[in-house]
């Protein structure tokens, strides 16, 4: 070839505001952030638990001030979108053949909602919610 | 037939005299039943002949007519007039480097799949005596989807990771060594692990999932992609674990 091609540079810091699909993701892919923010206050909690009682109490009276509250309603948010929208991939990652057919995606996408429900009862139950 | 006026802005680059591409735009008469690739047509017979562009098919099986129209990487033969409103604007295939007007430098996708053996490895020569490779309906339906792919290139347009890091070997490639490997026939598995379970092949991929939302075959390579991440994933534990089961 003796002329030279244009090469278009894609944006590397603004990619994902060119289209839906690429925001969709990039939201997907933030959440991430808000569950590890979660698993981060779950270990500071027991290590006021391993504290002794006082530690443990301010930590529950810090979890009722109104920053907290919407720190979690947040989390709540991010983690259900963070799960639903991987459950609803599940079935490209793991098609099941049976015979000459594929179980149907929502089958298996409905598996992972109904496990989800049975787990989170059962931890509700251990918690003595119920 | 319905006619309507069409506006087409058109990505043109002429290497030898641009320094960059500019839009042009057309506006042409066109039945409401023609496809952008008609418009096109149209425009190079009665308006401009220096436009160009690929085309071959215009059925949807060739692969060569792949653009962005208005932003959407799509088969310009599939894609009507009708469903578009005001002016319709017609680029390269994104990601790729403009060779001319709306025709791309392919290269590189070529080089990939190239390296990824799309084809049949045996495992064993067969005299033509022992007949056909027999294979079940089952075994046909294991892999069939992947058969359909058309190497037109609307997923590497669409894949962010491919645009950020060319060196990907990128969705239409590993899914094709995908449809290799899940073939009974086939035994070049371990070959093309080498290219398609390395950094630049699934481990690029972060599952946009934009490639399988723009296949125009409805082929699924972003599928294809996590599954060939979960089985390489399954050879590295047995190796790592279990030396004694490696195969």
């Amino acid at each position: 070839m003796t002329v030279k091609p244009y090469v278009r540079a894609v944006p590397r810091y603004t990619w994902f505001l060119a289209h839906s699909r690429y925001l969709r993701y990039i939201t997907r892919e933030v959440t991430c952030v808000f569950i590890g923010a979660y698993a981060f206050l779950m270990l500071v909690g027991l290590k006021r638990l391993a504290e002794g009682r006082e530690a443990w109490e301010a930590f529950v009276q810090a979890l009722a001030s109104p920053a907290s509250l919407v720190f979690h309603v947040a989390v709540l948010a991010f983690a259900l979108y963070h799960t639903t929208s991987w459950f609803n991939v599940t079935p490209k990652a793991m098609p099941i053949q049976l015979g000459d057919g594929f179980v149907p995606g929502r089958v298996i996408v409905g598996a992972h909602y109904a496990i989800w429900i049975v787990l989170s009862l059962a931890v509700l139950i251990l918690a003595g919610v119920f | 037939m319905s006619q309507r006026l069409v506006e087409l802005e058109v990505l043109r680059f002429n290497p030898e005299t641009d320094a960059e591409p500019t839009f042009q735009r057309y506006a042409v008469e066109c039945p409401e039943e023609w496809v952008v690739l008609d418009a096109l047509n149209h425009i190079k017979e009665t308006v401009d002949p220096t436009l160009s562009y690929r085309w071959s098919c215009h059925m949807a099986v060739c692969g060569s007519c792949g653009m962005m129209i208005n932003g959407e990487p799509k088969l310009s033969c599939k894609s009507f007039l009708r469903d578009y409103e005001g002016v319709i604007r017609v680029e390269p295939l994104a990601h790729f480097p403009i060779q001319r007007d709306l025709v791309t430098v392919i290269d590189d996708f070529v080089t990939k799949l190239k390296r990824v053996k799309p084809y049949l490895v045996a495992g064993e020569a067969r005299p033509v005596e022992a007949g056909e490779y027999r294979q079940t309906p089952a075994q046909l339906k294991t892999y069939k989807q992947y058969t359909l792919c058309i190497n037109c290139m609307l997923c590497y347009a669409a894949c962010p990771e491919y645009g950020l890091e060319p060196k990907f070997i990128g969705p239409a490639a590993i899914s094709l060594a995908h449809r290799y490997n899940l073939d009974s026939r086939d035994a070049g598995r371990e070959a093309r692990q080498q290219e398609i379970a390395a950094t630049e092949g699934v481990w690029e991929c972060s599952f946009v999932g934009a490639c399988s939302e723009v296949c125009p075959e409805h082929v699924d390579p972003a599928g294809a992609l996590q599954q060939v991440k979960i089985k390489s994933t399954l050879d590295w534990f047995r190796e790592h674990l279990m030396p004694w089961r490696r195969t």
